[in-house]
């Protein structure tokens, strides 16, 4: 199913996704990778004020490349996500709704997933350039210190995105490749 | 001897990290563009078309085709009757230096491994030297991304082992990947030699044109085999499944100790990316 979503996701929307779904994004999403997960965990831990509201928000793990004159912003291409799962069932419980990344998630991220609402997006790893033509506004709101991997506010406008494991936890890394085999077999 | 200054291998380095991080290797947009055409399955189709469009918007922009610009390895293949006035390695990091700050790269590099402290400048490069007969300098810069390193693995397989432990640890690593190193992928592979060497075997594999086959037709087959055997996975493109997972899988070989046979698969996503220049 083709879908234009805006955010915020809600607990509630983030419900209605299903897995293989094409999603085109528009509205303000944040960027976070390693480092600013890392920090947003252990602030958390100390329950000590985050930089940015996570209620409803969506996460995209990129660390684009600095935007040249009159851009406003570099390449911007999906991380890798599983360097994110020691974090994310944290930032879901506190709110986060949307992920968006590439390649696979541990189980811990899903059972999170599952219990509060929430949906992991897949962008074409390595297009960074195509995608960098979504994003309309970029603006550091937190860690600076942390160049590429710093906390942006983004506003996006119908960025391509794939459900790849929805609330109920379907995968699209196991389904897609199970139905092409099994085409093929035919 | 002829003599080299310095500053000309910084001005080289420099101009190579720029265009390799925004242009894509020929043979790899042919390989990409070829997969394409024999893609049957739709929806990768559609990725592998998303995939053509951004190393083109890359290479007509001057945008960096993947915003992870990699850390720079730089490998240098010296005549040994050139002499290079001046700090050779500075050089080079000089170069990775400019090359990044000027270019709008993304600065990718740590200072410490554990206590991951950014650099600013993306230096140091990862250098490798090699001497050859001659009086000539080559210079090929290789961005090396980090979500399909992180993907690679070295196993000191048992002579015992055979072409059949080989096969399988390269199949092994593959499906370990899975969409992680964002397929379609190049597979290198390095047999033979030390730990280490074994792994630079992989790495300089990963360099070799698509289009050229392993020189011995023994290898020239394991290639053309284990190409096959990824391909029938049924991982394809960003791992949504489909036909294309690996764009070709490239091995280089060297002797190695009686009690061995170190295997090593470095992986490359599709934007794999290397440019050469001799001076």
């Amino acid at each position: 199913m083709e879908r234009h979503v805006t955010t915020p996701i809600t607990r509630e929307m983030a419900r209605t996704f299903r897995c293989g779904d094409s999603v085109y994004l528009s509205g303000v999403i944040y960027t976070a990778r390693d480092a600013a997960h890392k920090r947003l965990c252990e602030l958390a831990a100390q329950n000590k004020p985050l930089p940015l509201d996570l209620k409803d928000a969506t996460i995209y793990y990129v660390g684009p490349t600095p935007a040249r004159e009159g851009q406003a912003i570099g390449s911007a291409g999906p991380t890798t996500s599983y360097r994110m799962d020691a974090y994310s069932p944290t930032l879901i419980a506190l709110g986060e709704t949307g992920m968006i990344g590439k390649g696979k998630r541990g189980p811990e991220v899903i059972e999170a997933m599952k219990e509060h609402g929430a949906v992991y997006f897949g962008a074409i790893g390595g297009a960074g350039a195509l995608l960098s033509g979504c994003v309309k506004k970029a603006e550091v709101i937190a860690y600076e210190d942390l160049g590429a991997e710093a906390i942006r506010r983004l506003e996006v406008e119908n960025l391509p995105v794939v459900v790849v494991i929805d609330s109920e936890g379907n995968n699209l890394y196991e389904q897609g490749r199970r139905n092409y085999l099994a085409a093929r077999e035919k | 001897m002829r003599e080299v200054d310095a500053a000309q291998i910084t001005g080289i380095v420099k101009r190579l990290c720029i265009e390799t991080n925004c242009c894509l290797p020929g043979d790899v947009r042919e390989r990409i563009t070829a997969c394409r055409a024999c893609e049957d399955w739709a929806p990768a189709a559609e990725i592998l078309d998303r995939i053509v469009e951004n190393f083109e918007i890359a290479g007509r922009d001057q945008v960096p085709i993947c915003q992870d610009t990699g850390l720079a390895c730089v490998f240098l293949e010296i005549g040994q009757d050139v002499h290079v006035n001046g700090s050779l390695t500075e050089a080079i990091h000089e170069g990775v230096r400019q090359g990044y700050t000027e270019g709008y790269l993304r600065k990718s590099a740590v200072r410490d491994p554990l206590r991951r402290v950014n650099t600013g400048d993306n230096t140091p490069a990862m250098i490798y030297y090699d001497l050859v007969p001659g009086d000539q300098i080559k210079i090929t810069v290789a961005p090396k991304g980090f979500g399909s390193e992180n993907m690679s693995q070295i196993k000191m397989l048992k002579p015992s082992d055979g072409l059949e432990g080989v096969k399988e640890f390269i199949l092994k690593v593959v499906e370990d990947a899975g969409p992680n190193p964002c397929p379609p992928i190049v597979v290198g592979v390095g047999i033979g030699g030390t730990f280490d060497k074994a792994a630079l075997l992989a790495k300089k594999a990963l360099m070799r044109p698509l289009e050229e086959r392993n020189p011995d037709p023994y290898y020239q087959q394991l290639e053309e085999e284990m190409l096959q055997k990824i391909n029938e996975t049924g991982i394809g493109p960003q791992g949504f499944g489909g036909r294309t997972t690996a764009l070709a899988v490239n091995i280089e070989t060297m002797p190695t100790h009686i009690a061995g046979l170190p295997c090593a698969v470095n992986i490359n996503c599709h934007v794999t990316r290397h440019k050469t220049e001799v001076l």
